[in-house]
This record gives structure tokens, sequence and C-alpha cells, in this order.
């Protein structure tokens, strides 16, 4: 039973306040009153935002929680799409609604909201958009209205607490009865602290605005009411209808979208994975800097609902999970050629100074492990992340986990711990398979799940990890165990982290039956047969080999850091192996003609026996394929354009790159067979909204389709939703064009385009004109200024490096060769020692930190 | 037209007069330009009237553009002058007016990067000039109506052959070898070729739209450093020489105000804490609107105008340019100096 703390305050409504003007974002005509008679035959009077439109597709009533208001959905009430009205009551005692004598239950407040919206004379169809506690009660709604409903929009909210867990700390502690009336009623502790959550933190003015209507302690006691109302207590008078609720929920077979704020204490990854097991059918965005105001922490999220509206209309409804019957796809292929080598005794995978593993012994041990999996719990589904480095043991570990049917989680480590654990825990891992380290790892970014810990380590060790069990172990127990029914082409196979260049890290879903493409697609563009050996020293490429049906070694170098590659380690790979086909990405490349003066005649003779190099991962100059023509001579020289949504994509010889010659960007060559390539056209402003074209020179976003491209984003829906927006093709946020021989010339990416006032300027054309100059190191073309009307500026590295006193601007010699070479005005060269890159090919040049770091100088900053 | 003595509104009024225009100029002194002429103070309305009876458009560019001097001048020169001038107008008949403005009357000291033309502003103007220049486009564009259409013009930074302000100043420092860059010298400043400034008031004059102000500038941002070496390099010299950090040079500046105003000199300083703001922040702007509006493109890329300057630097005497009226002649490639 609650006892409300603090003596009733009276009521004082008479003169209810409204929101004052000037809060950013709130026009006053928005603000309506509505009196409505309780179920107790009393009258209050609502305080509700209504953006006045018509409601001629439906209505989106959107419900906060505590201790917030109506404002928190300002900028839905502003952006909503056409047709839709937009209705946002503040709840009874909250906001500028009336004040109450008496707390409210759960069940009162779901009979206020339906009395009000009666009220309001609502018409289907109605989306709920609900946050906070706002979910349980507009849930509540929801189920007493299914005639009306047509569809959930639900922001950090729980309907339960999921079992094991002890409810949100910080809401426990509001909830004690001194701390309770202290901090949620006496003071504006909990009111201010709502919206201090927030990293970066929100303007001042808007958390003023958030705590405006709350502002003594009477207007403040429905907070305090709201926090009691929480029933975490068996007997709590709320307790029986939030399980009602929770327990109906799977009756709202609507469409739903959830979008979450992953940054908040309060609910938790918990409470998600609670909510979409009770709503398989919703639709996930993680907006990953979001805290607990979701609304606030991801502004954008307006634009988000717009689409879900918008497919919602066109009854173009995605299926979130995308899987049809499993009883029905046949059998992935994705082990068959593993399987056919059963028994022979050649070398499937080599780890250079250690051991070699033959394919009989592969095979068994994968089916070993897949059993031993079994056992330890892995379903069909279940996502394992591997904090492995590339080894036979890695390789056998994942054909293990594809074996049993779960889902390799792939993450860099370049992302640094940080972008690690938020990648892993947003895959929803629950299976950590790593070395001691990355055990270790796994303990510092506090992922869930069980741990297998892979090579030896001691007892006493392997209990500091937390690990269960050994992988050797695992395979042991696995002998005795069931082999599990193999995956199928339709299940998922592998969730693949993006480098995070532009942001954090997207986790990229494939199927059995992606990858079984891609493998294909790899054979038939490279001619891979059985007869070939692969030396995988880009790390991807050394997952292919058993898929492939060939054999693989990786060669000794910190694969985190592929300029660690010597020429030496490279052929030493290639003799342990008879190896004659090399994957390498351009730092390795790099770092091995940096070391070719230490080979000896014997490495050479092996580096003479490759066939074919594959430069993967980054554009490729031709200056440094031609050089590599010394270290290998006998090498076909190919380099092959993707990402991580699809790979491969096109690719291009030395000879292909010389006889393309010059033009603006770099030629990354056909399409392989299979793979459709399309520009969508930027219109003047800029954007890439014209249709799909395959026609030569126009300038646009390039599109890629095949049967090898992603599945989707994993729990970003409003990213997915954008990158798939043409049917069957993705967006690769690269732009270029297509030549009239059909080759295929990047200029950029999107988020680099230089938007001028007299039209787009694409910068890898400038930056390789400005390259070509016998001063110039590196380049990068960069706009500064408001979209529209950006300048040009030209960074540049000369070849002999600045010194400090040089300052940021460019001598006036080299400034002119610059703007005379650029091809397009440029306002300003500024001169650098060395341009930001990425850390996992370290070759993409971050233009955004050269153009914010430009935008500062030429601003006037000393940088 | 007001205020046909410098080298825009003596370069104005001869591209009025060569398109066949009637062109009456009015300021105190003769100007030796081949057009009527009414002599007299622009704040004086009587005079005002004198000039505007009979005229279709007015472009009221008389201003007094300084540093130094007591607020008294700026106010009677640049409020009284505009006021004079609006009420003269309204009595003439006069249908239409190009009032010259300067994009410091909304600039409140931060930098400007592809900015648009705010509104004026007095209280955050930062010197005498721009606060009187911010009342009177306040004033200017109040008294715009359809019966007497007002149109401000901010051009910023006007430079070129025989300009006797900006252009002079900083060659005769680095002559003498005392122009230093002031910072990193990469602050983006955009500036208006002269021609391309006349081009944009004859294009204001000829059309109707009214009611607003217009930045007018080459739309070419460069790095400030670069403008200084690029007229330095045009009159022959080599660049800033050196360079201050900013502290310093604005410690420097405010002893320099302290002692003009100590000593009540009235001659230029040789450095304020005005001019270290305006060497050390960006201030470009974005031109889609203006020309837009407008229908005007400048015609004369800085480039193009940095060679008419070595042009004119090449052909005339080392000696500073005097009291003439070169005709706009950039476009026909050559450029002369009268008087």
């Amino acid at each position: 039973m609650t006892v409300r703390p603090t003596p009733a305050p009276h009521r004082h409504d008479s003169a209810a306040p409204s929101p004052p003007a000037g809060m950013p974002g709130l026009p006053a005509h928005w603000s309506r009153r509505v009196p409505v008679v309780d179920a107790a035959g009393v009258q209050h009077t609502w305080h509700v935002l209504d953006n006045g439109q018509p409601a001629t597709r439906g209505t989106l009533l959107c419900v906060h929680g505590n201790p917030t208001w109506s404002y928190l959905w300002r900028r839905l009430v502003a952006g909503a799409p056409p047709g839709w009205r937009v209705l946002a009551p503040d709840q009874l005692g909250m906001g500028w609604s009336e004040r109450l004598d008496s707390p409210r239950t759960l069940a009162q407040r779901v009979s206020d909201l339906d009395r009000l919206t009666t009220e309001l004379r609502l018409e289907g169809p109605v989306v709920v958009v609900a946050h906070d506690w706002g979910g349980p009660i507009s849930l509540g709604w929801a189920l007493r209205n299914p005639d009306l409903l047509r569809g959930l929009v639900l922001f950090n909210t729980a309907v339960s607490q999921p079992p094991g867990s002890a409810g949100p700390a910080l809401i426990r502690l509001a909830r004690m009865r001194g701390v309770r009336d202290l901090a949620c009623v006496r003071s504006p502790t909990f009111v201010r602290s709502a919206t201090a959550l927030s990293r970066p933190p929100l303007a001042r003015a808007v958390r003023d605005a958030f705590a405006a209507p709350y502002s003594t302690a009477a207007r403040r006691a429905a907070v305090g009411d709201f926090v009691a109302d929480i029933p975490f207590e068996t007997d709590h008078p709320s307790r029986s209808t939030l399980d009602g609720i929770a327990h109906d929920l799977p009756k709202l077979d609507v469409p739903t979208l959830l979008l979450w704020g992953p940054r908040d204490p309060v609910f938790g990854q918990d409470h998600l994975d609670d909510l979409r097991a009770r709503i398989p059918q919703a639709q996930l965005h993680r907006y990953e800097r979001a805290s607990h105001l979701v609304p606030e922490d991801a502004p954008e999220y307006v634009d988000a609902v717009g689409a879900w509206l918008a497919d919602l209309d066109d009854g173009a409804r995605r299926d979130a999970t995308g899987s049809s019957d499993p009883a029905q796809a046949p059998r992935s292929a994705v082990l068959d050629r593993l399987y056919d080598r059963a028994g022979d005794p050649g070398p499937a995978i080599a780890d250079v100074g250690r051991t070699t593993v033959s394919w009989d012994l592969l095979g068994r041990r994968v089916d070993e492990l897949a059993a031993g999996l079994a056992l330890l719990g892995v379903r069909p589904g279940a996502r394992v992340a591997l904090l492995v480095p590339p080894s036979a043991e890695l390789t056998a570990a994942a054909y293990a986990v594809w074996r049993a049917g779960g889902t390799v989680v792939v993450v860099d480590r370049g992302l640094g711990l940080r972008g690690m654990g938020r990648a892993l825990r947003s895959a929803g891992v629950e299976l950590v398979l790593g070395t001691a380290a990355g055990l270790a790892a796994a303990r510092a970014m506090r992922l869930p799940g069980q741990r297998v810990v892979v090579g030896p380590v001691a007892p006493a060790a392997r209990a500091m990890l937390g690990a269960d069990v050994a992988l050797a172990d695992l395979a042991r127990r696995g002998r005795a165990g069931p082999l599990p029914a193999g995956p199928s082409v339709d299940d998922e196979c592998a969730v693949l982290f993006t480098s995070g260049a532009t942001g954090p890290a997207k986790g990229v879903v494939y199927r059995h039956h992606q990858l079984q493409a891609q493998v294909d697609l790899l054979r038939a563009a490279y001619r891979l047969g059985r007869e070939d050996r692969i030396v995988a020293a880009f790390a991807p490429f050394s997952l292919y080999g058993p898929a492939l049906g060939i054999g693989s070694v990786v060669p000794d170098m910190d694969v985190t850091a592929p300029g660690t590659l010597t020429a030496a380690a490279l052929a030493d790979a290639v003799a342990a192996i008879g190896g004659n086909v090399v994957f390498a990405s351009p730092a390795a490349l790099r770092g091995v003609l940096a070391t070719a003066g230490g080979l000896t005649a014997r490495h050479r003779a092996a580096l003479g026996g490759v066939r074919l190099l594959i430069s993967a991962g980054a554009p490729v100059p031709s200056r440094l394929l031609r050089s590599l023509r010394e270290v290998l001579p006998a090498a076909e020289l190919h380099t092959p354009y993707g990402m991580t949504e699809a790979l491969p994509v096109t690719d291009i010889s030395l000879p292909g790159i010389e006889a393309a010659g010059d033009g603006d960007g770099v030629c990354v060559g056909r399409p392989l067979p299979g793979v459709d390539v399309a520009v969508s056209p930027l219109t003047p402003a800029g954007e890439p909204d014209l249709p799909l074209t395959a026609q030569p020179a126009a300038t646009g976003e390039v599109c890629v389709r095949g049967p090898h491209i992603k599945d989707r984003y994993d729990a970003l829906w409003a990213t997915e939703r954008a990158s798939a927006r043409d049917a069957g093709w993705h967006r690769t946020g690269d732009v270029g064009h297509l030549d009239a021989e059909g080759r295929v010339w990047i200029e950029g990416r999107l988020q680099h385009l230089v938007r001028t006032a007299t039209g787009v300027v694409t910068p890898v054309g400038v930056e390789q004109r400005v390259e070509a100059l016998e001063a110039v190191a590196a380049a990068a073309a960069v706009g500064v200024g408001p979209r529209g009307s950006q300048q040009v500026a030209v960074v540049v590295v000369p070849r002999v490096p600045p010194t400090r006193r040089d300052g940021a601007l460019a001598p006036a010699a080299l400034a002119d060769e610059v703007r005379s070479a650029a091809g397009v005005p440029v306002a300003a060269v500024l001169v650098r020692r060395d341009l930001p890159v990425d850390l996992r090919h370290a070759s993409k040049v971050d233009r955004a930190a050269v153009a914010s770091w430009a935008e500062r100088i030429l601003a006037g900053s000393r940088g | 037209m007001t205020g046909a003595s410098g080298m825009l509104g003596r370069r104005t009024a001869a591209a009025l007069t060569a398109r066949g225009d009637e062109v009456t100029v009015l300021q105190r002194r003769p100007s030796g330009l081949d057009c009527r002429e009414v002599l007299g103070d622009v704040a004086d309305p009587a005079v005002v009237r004198r000039a505007a009876a009979g005229q279709d458009a007015v472009v009221h560019l008389a201003a007094k553009v300084d540093v130094v001097g007591p607020w008294a001048e700026y106010a009677h020169a640049n409020i009284e002058g505009t006021r004079s001038v609006l009420a003269g107008c309204r009595s003439a008949g006069v249908r239409r007016l190009v009032h010259v403005s300067s994009p410091s009357v909304a600039h409140g000291g931060r930098a400007l990067v592809g900015a648009g033309a705010d509104p004026a502003d007095p209280a955050r103007a930062r010197s005498h000039y721009s606060r009187s220049k911010a009342v009177a486009e306040q004033e200017a564009l109040a008294a715009d109506s359809t019966d007497h259409a007002v149109l401000c013009i901010r051009p910023h930074l006007v430079w070129g052959p025989g300009d006797t302000q900006l252009v002079a100043r900083i060659v005769d420092r680095a002559r003498a070898g005392r122009l230093f860059r002031i910072g990193t010298g990469a602050a983006l400043i955009d500036t208006t070729y002269v021609s391309n400034a006349v081009d944009a008031l004859l294009a204001a004059v000829d059309s109707d739209r009214h009611g607003e102000a217009l930045v007018v500038s080459n739309g070419e941002p460069r790095p400030v450093a670069d403008i200084l070496s690029g007229l330095c390099r045009a009159a022959g010299l080599p660049g800033p020489r050196g360079w201050v950090p900013v502290p310093a040079a604005r410690a420097v500046a405010g002893g320099v105000e302290a002692m003009w105003w100590l000593l009540g000199r009235r001659d230029v300083p040789p450095l304020s804490r005005f001019l270290v703001d305006q060497l050390t922040t960006a201030h470009w702007f974005d031109q889609r609107h203006t020309r837009r509006v407008l229908g005007w493109t400048p015609a004369v890329t800085l480039d193009e105008g940095f060679a008419a300057l070595a042009r004119w630097y090449a052909e005339a005497a080392p000696d500073p340019p005097a009291q003439g009226c070169p005709p706009p002649a950039v476009r026909a490639g050559r450029l002369e100096r009268a008087g």
C-alpha cells in the first residue's frame, strides 16, 4: 500500500497555469485545455499539445513518463508527416494538467487516458507513442482500444522487471520512502536529474522548460506519486494491472517500432530484451549515443517515425526478422567443401611457426566443437562473439558455431574497448569465445553471457577470466555429444561490425545464403580452385579458406596493425603452405615494400610462386601496385572494391588501372559477374535523391545489388531502411559514377561532399590532381562553411614537412601550385604534418576530422 | 548620388553616366566628374531636396568611414546624413533609394562563416562607424514603402586600383616594412573588387526589390594573409614580414588606442583592437540570395582583380593615387589614371 508522505496539497487549479511563452520549440497555439470527468465523477482539466492537423491518415497519441511532460514530444508535434494529427497530453498532476488531491494507480491512469481520448473523440487509426512510465499506461489504453490501434512506437520503457533483475537501482533508491519525498517532492532533484543524463548536455533553456511545471513542492506531488506507483512488490496495488498489461501485450499484434537509448541507467538491455520477447514483431533502432530521454538525445527520431508511418500506409511493412520457415529452406552449403575433404591429410590451415591442421582434423574438430557448443547451450540463432585473432582455432571455432546453428559476431579491435563493448552488447551476444586477452577484454567491456577460453590458460587464470570452459575441453565433451542439425540457408550466420569511421560501428547481418553467394563470387572472380593456397594477411579473409575448400595460412604479424607485415614474414607464410594467392591490405603491402631489402634468395623464390595478389580494404595507389611487381614478379595484381555490407562489388587489375588513366575519382573496375552497380544521381543541392541509373557520367550515390549483399543492419531499423530504400539494393554511402565502358569511379563519401554555391564538389578527384604535384605527399579536399555555400579547402601534407613555426597556411608558392592543379576554386590551402586515418585500414582519410580542423583554422582560431 | 568622391562613388557615377543615365552628384567639394553637381552637406535636408528633385533614383553613398574621431561626427555624417536623404527623397518624390551600408552593422565580433545578412544591430556594433551605420540602415529600412522603395547594399571590403583606403594603406605599410601577419593569417576574408561592387549598385538601382539588406562580395574568401600577399605582390612588394601573436597584437592595439585618445590624435592609428579582430576572425558570406535577387554576379574574379591592380601599379608611378577619377575600364582591359 502506498501512503502519501506529505500532506495533500490543496487544489489550486482553478487557475491552472499554462506553459510560459518562450520555451524553445513550443509555440503557444499547440496548447489546449480539455476538461474530462473521471471514473469517480470528478472533473479535471488536462493540458494537451495538439498539432491541429486533420487526422486523414491517423493520430499519434504521445504519452510521456515521469518526471517529464508533453514538451518531450515537441519535435514530433512539429515534424509529424502530413495527415497525422499529434495529441500529446500531460498526465493528470503532471506538466500543465490539473493537480490532484491524491495519488493515482496505474489502473486509474489507464482509465483517465481512455476518458480523455473519448472526450477528444479520438478515432482510428491510432499509433501510440510512449516513453518511460507512459509505456504501461498507453499500452493499457491500447489493450482497451484494439479497434483503434494501428501501431506502437515505444521508447525506453518496461512492462515488467525481467527475471533476475532487481529493478533499476536508481528507481529503487528514489522509491525509498524518505528519499522519495525528499528527492521527488520537497526538492526538484529528481525532476532536474532526469534531464541531466544526456551527453552532450541538453541546452539550459530546454532543461528549464522540462522543470518549469514542477516549480513547487505542491506542483511536484504527482512526481513522487508516480515513483511510488512502480510496483516492485507483489502486493502493490498496481502490480496486478501491470502484470495484466505485460501478459496481454502479445495480443497487440500491431506493427511496432522500438527506439532505444542504450545509455539509459534506468532501462537497460534486460528491459529491451523483455520487450522484444513480448513483441516479437517489433523493429528496433538503437540510438547508440542516446540515454534515457531518447527524444532529446536523438532528435532524428522524428524522421524515423515519419519513415515508419509511411511504410504503415504503403503496406510495405518489412519483416523485422525476415526469416522464412526454416523447415522449408534448404540446408546451408557453407560447410560442404570442408566435409568434402574428410580424410584428406593435406593442410587446411597453417599457423606459421605453430601448427598445421589437416582437412581431416579440421572437419572432425568442427564437429566436436559444434556438439560441445550445443551441450553448452548454444541454440540455433545464438550469437557468439569471437575475440580470437586469426588462427586455426578461430577458423575451427567459427565453423563450429555455424555448424551449431549459431551466429558469429566479429568486431575490429581498432574500435577500442568502449566501441567494441558497445557493439557487442548491441548485438545481444550470449557467448564469448576468446583468448585470455579476449576474455580479459570481455570482462573490461562487462559483456554478458558465458565464456569459452581459447588456448592454454592455467586454471587459476581461467577462473579469473570468468571462463566457464576451455575450447579443448569443449571439443572433448563434444565427442560424446550429438551433432546438432545443421543450419539452413536462411539462418543468420554473422554479424560483422563496420570500422566505425563515421560514427558508432554498425552491425551487418548475413545469412548463410549470402555467405555462400559471397564465397561463390570470390571463387569465380579469382578462379580459385583446390590447387590454390591462400595467404591471408587481411584478417577477414583468413576465415574463407574452408568454405572455399582451399588451404590457407595467416602470416606472422599483428593483424590488427597491418603495417607490421614484413616481406620476410609474407615469404615464410607463402613457403609454409605453398601459397600462391595473397590477400593483403594496402597498409600491409606498404610494410612489405619497406622491408623488401631483407629478403633472401629462398624468400624470393617462394614469392615468385605467387600467381595472384588481391589488395583489399582500401583504394590502392597504382604506384604502390607497380612497386610490388619487384617483390611478386609472377603475380597478377588485383584490387576489389567493396565494403562490410557488400564484398566484393567490382574488381580491377593493375593493367586495368593503367588503361583507365586519370579521371574524376578512383577507378575501381567493372562489377563482378552477378553484381549490379547503379548510381542514385545527386540533386543540385547534393542529395542522392534521383532514381537509380546505370547511365554513364551521372554522379551520385553508388548502389549495389547482388546475392551476396548484407541481409540488414542489426538493431538499426532507420539506418537499414535508408540504406535499402530501393528494394533489393544497398546504398553504399560512396559517391561516384559509371563510365561509358561500364567501369565504376569512386569520388568520395556522401558525408564528405563539398556543397558550394555553384554546385557539388567531390573530393577524390581534387585530391588526386593535387597529389600528382611533386611537392605534395598527401592531400584532403574538404568543405568549410554552411552546406550550400561551402568553400573548398585543400589540406596537404608537403613532402618537406612543415615545422610548427610555419603555421597552418601553405606558403604562397605551394598554394598557387595547388590552386592551379585542383581544377575547382580553392579558398584556402593549408598544410599539416599528416592526415588522420581510420584505424582498420590506416589508409582512409578521416575527412570529417580534417574539415573540422580546417574550419577552426579558417575561422581564425589558432587550431 | 551622394558621396561621389571616393573610389566606389566615382566609379559608380562614371558607370551610370557611361550607360546614358543623367547623374547628379552631391558632396561637399567639387568631384571633377563630368556630371551635374550639387555641393553641400548631405545632412542638410534642403541641399538633398535640391539634388534629389526630379531624380528617378538616389544612391546614398556618402558616409564617414574611419576608425578615429568623436561619435558626434559619425552620428552627424552617417545618421543625420541618412535621415536627411530619406526626408529629401520623400519630399522630392524619389521612388527608389539604394542605401549603401556595411556588413559591420550586424557584426558583433564573432567569426562570420558563410553568413547571410543579419539585421543591423547598433547594440552589438563594435565601432563608431558600424554603430552609426547600423542606426542609419535601420532607419532607412523603416522608411521603406512601395512608393519610396529602399534597398540596402552592404559591400564588403571594396578594393581596386585607385583605392586610397584599404589598398594604399596596406601597400604603404608593406613598403615601409611595417606590415605584419597577425596570428595564423588563416582567417577567411571575403572582399569585393571595385567594379563588381559598381555592377551590384547598378543592379540595385535597376532592381525592384526593396525593404531588405543585401551583402555584396566577390564570394571568394581567402586567408587574410593570402589577400595581403596578393595586394603586395600587385604593388611589386614582398608580402607581410614576420608575425605577431593575436594576444600581443590586441595588447599593442589597446595601448595604441589609449595613447591616441590621450593625445587626442585624429590621424589613423597603426593598429586598433577592431582591426585586430577584423584581421583574425573569418568574414565571409553566403552570396546566393544576393546574386539571385539582384540578378548580378561578380564579373571580375579575385585573381583578375589582383592582375588589374598589378597593371595599374606597373603603369602608374609609385606615388599615392591622387584626385582623379579612373573610369571603369577594367573590363576593357586597360586602366587609366585621370588627374
